[in-house]
């Protein structure tokens, strides 16, 4: 078992035939994910690496029965991709563009209320469930099948764990990447709430960083309806206030949103959070250890 | 993207929102004739850095005479003001605005932010003007109103009104406050701001509710649809280095310590500043190279970095998912080759092509020293300036 996605997963590029869509829609069918179709408004008709190409999500999930998307479409067209898939009542969409001005992303919060889709991100690295589906632009080798969860903020910061991980024996069931905006589809609790229910997750690495306070909502969360261990790395202790980080969303501002605060709140919370993060792996052993479940959880020796 | 309080002004001033006149003066000269234009017998004086806290800083300053406008602008004009905002090394203030002075009743709080709980704008008042709004809400957190705002319908009249009650506006002047923030909400949506602060708000003797001091910031993904607002950019509020590097997009940021790092990817970039200070270094900077970095933007990111004299030594550390390390490999060789490398540079990677990206590190004939993991690498480089 897995979360958002699996090897059934039927899913649609939109922005196929930009470079980065061709590019990942490539990478993703070598790792064998069922992409079934792509879009580009004007482009129906022709095909992508064999993947036929769609004017509308309509139509291509009516000719293909897709049940999720992934969006490279730049920034100044993104929020309205993502509006066009929710309205063609796709399961999923994961969004990578980066950039998308927050204000669009405000009004597409609003538009998804009430509506069943699922939105991950935008600017993330996506989703993959290891040997199954793998849905964004995360390198899929380093990635291999197993018990554990994760959820970040991060992009390469995940890889840096799943790497960890992976040379541990440990595997993954799923990893998600939440993405590094302030307005986004899926927060922590979300994902947290999905692998505490997937009876193959036996642990979940929660990576944050500064900036907003999900990280401290997720804590909270974890204490009242949690009984998987969570480890956590937060990014940013020697950010300075008021910068912004590169993402979007990683900002001190007004004295809020500070790491301290973060991993006060998380350890509070008994979530063991690793001083480094080079030390994610570790961490995450030695809590297993503890619990239990490292036997379980080594899926390869 | 900031922009200073007279730019703001003007900004509003385009929705309906109520400011006092002024005009902006970069010499004493052009201080004296703003104030002749304006006209009156007072007038204030006022800083224009990209900083809050200008007035216990002394960047603020009312005048009773032409005199008194030349000799207030004198003093300001190249002073380097330090707020709380600034850091210890201070400001430049070069430019000044000169505003009709008023008579004020009372200040209050209204600003406007994205809430990332509710997805939504949310407009927040206060009857606690002229202080930080984080020091009301940790004193007095009942005297903080919140309005959060439907961007199907935008904020509404009665929304503006209920504020406009509870911040205890003088029943007179509810219906001008309440077109103040409608018109503040206007111009947050309708020109793609992320922060709106209006602080103080005040209340005059001769009827008017208007903002004394404003404070907007820019979504800076969003303005390629406003060409007008990019104008308002002012470079020599922002540090060079910054400039320079967002010139080749990429993300840096200047911080006092001696380790330059260079990383792909914000989170791993901001771990990578964090593990330099576990084991005992300052970072230099953050350095985000992005994800699909071309030789030439390592080389550009190099060429910044050695820029920096406090530099002492380099951090490269990148997780090759998409970015192959041998491109990345091949970049900081032909970056070393060009600037000179002058000072020691660790490097780092892992992930796609890692092991022929470490045989070009090996086989360039440069002093790169090649490390395991991202501790090893921070427990060199931080030995290495010591």
């Amino acid at each position: 078992m897995s979360i958002f996605v699996n090897k059934d997963t039927k899913v649609i590029t939109q922005g196929i035939t930009g470079s980065n869509g061709m590019f990942h829609t490539k990478q993703a069918l070598e790792y064998g994910t069922k992409v079934v179709a792509g879009v580009t408004p004007g482009k129906g008709g022709t095909s992508v690496e064999g993947v036929p190409v769609f004017d509308t999500v309509e139509e291509a999930v009516k000719e293909t029965g897709a049940n999720a998307s992934v969006i490279y479409v730049p920034p100044a067209f993104a929020a309205d991709a993502i509006m066009e898939a929710v309205d063609a009542e796709l399961d999923l969409v994961v969004c990578i563009t980066e950039g998308i001005p927050v204000l669009d992303m405000v009004k597409v919060k609003r538009y998804m209320e009430g509506k069943k889709t699922r939105l991950i991100g935008p600017n993330c690295p996506g989703v993959i469930t290891p040997g199954e589906c793998k849905i964004g632009i995360m390198p899929g080798y380093i990635h291999m099948p197993g018990k554990v969860g994760i959820v970040s903020r991060s992009g390469t910061l995940t890889y840096e764990a799943v790497h960890q991980l992976t040379t541990r024996g440990i595997g993954q069931s799923t990893a998600v990447g939440i993405g590094g905006d302030p307005v986004n589809g899926t927060n922590f609790i979300d994902v947290l709430k999905e692998f505490q229910a997937d009876p193959d997750t036996l642990a979940v690495i929660l990576i944050g960083e500064i900036g907003g306070t999900a990280e401290e909502e997720a804590a909270e969360w974890i204490r009242q309806n949690m009984d998987k261990p969570v480890v956590a790395f937060i990014g940013g202790k020697t950010a300075p206030p008021g910068k912004r980080m590169g993402h979007a969303g990683a900002i001190i501002s007004g004295g809020k949103g500070t790491a301290a605060e973060k991993i006060a709140k998380l350890e509070e919370c008994g979530v063991k959070v690793a001083p480094t993060p080079a030390d994610i792996g570790e961490t995450l052993v030695q809590v297993l250890k503890e619990k239990g479940l490292l036997e379980q959880c080594i899926t390869k020796k | 993207m900031n922009v200073h309080e007279y730019q703001g002004k003007e900004v509003l001033k385009q929705y309906g929102v109520d400011v006092p006149r002024g005009q902006v003066a970069f010499t004493p000269d052009e201080a004296v004739e703003a104030a002749k234009a304006l006209g009156g017998e007072l007038w204030v004086v006022k800083a224009q850095i990209h900083a809050g806290g200008r007035g216990k800083a002394g960047g603020v300053k009312l005048a009773r005479s032409l005199e008194e406008v030349r000799s207030h602008a004198e003093e300001l004009l190249g002073k380097v003001l330090v707020t709380h905002q600034t850091g210890p090394e201070g400001k430049e203030v070069k430019r000044l605005l000169i505003e009709e002075g008023c008579k004020i009743q009372k200040e209050y709080y209204v600003g406007m932010v994205i809430d990332r709980s509710t997805g939504r704008v949310t407009l927040m008042a206060s009857e606690e003007g002229g202080m930080e709004i984080e020091e009301v809400a940790a004193r007095t957190p009942e005297k903080i109103i919140k309005e959060s705002i439907d961007p199907a319908v935008g904020l509404l009249p009665f929304q503006a009104r209920r504020v406009a009650f509870k911040m205890n506006i003088p029943r007179d002047r509810i219906n001008k406050a309440a077109k103040f923030m409608m018109g503040l909400y206007k111009a947050f949506v309708e020109k793609d701001c992320s922060l709106a602060e209006i602080n103080p708000l005040v209340t005059t003797e001769d009827g008017r509710v208007m903002a004394l001091d404003a404070k907007l910031n820019f979504d800076s993904n969003a303005l390629y649809r406003h060409p007008d607002i990019q104008e308002l950019r002012d470079l020599d509020e922002e540090d060079p280095r910054e400039v320079e590097a967002s010139k080749y997009d990429l993300s840096y940021i200047a911080l006092d310590g001696n380790i330059g790092c260079m990383v792909n990817g914000a989170g791993l970039a901001m771990a990578t500043m964090d593990i330099i200070k576990h084991y005992g270094g300052e970072p230099a900077n953050f350095l985000d190279v992005g994800g699909g970095a071309s030789a030439e933007k390592v080389t550009e990111a190099f060429k910044i970095i050695l820029a920096d004299d406090n530099v002492k030594g380099i951090l490269v550390n990148i997780f090759g998912g998409i970015m192959k390390c041998d491109v990345i490999a091949s970049g900081v060789v032909e970056a070393a080759k060009q600037v000179g490398l002058d000072r020691p540079l660790v490097v780092r990677l892992e992930g796609t092509n890692v092991e022929l990206g470490k045989k070009i590190l090996e086989e360039s004939g440069l002093e790169i020293i090649a490390a395991d993991s991202m501790a090893d690498a921070a427990q060199k480089i931080v030995s290495l300036v010591k």
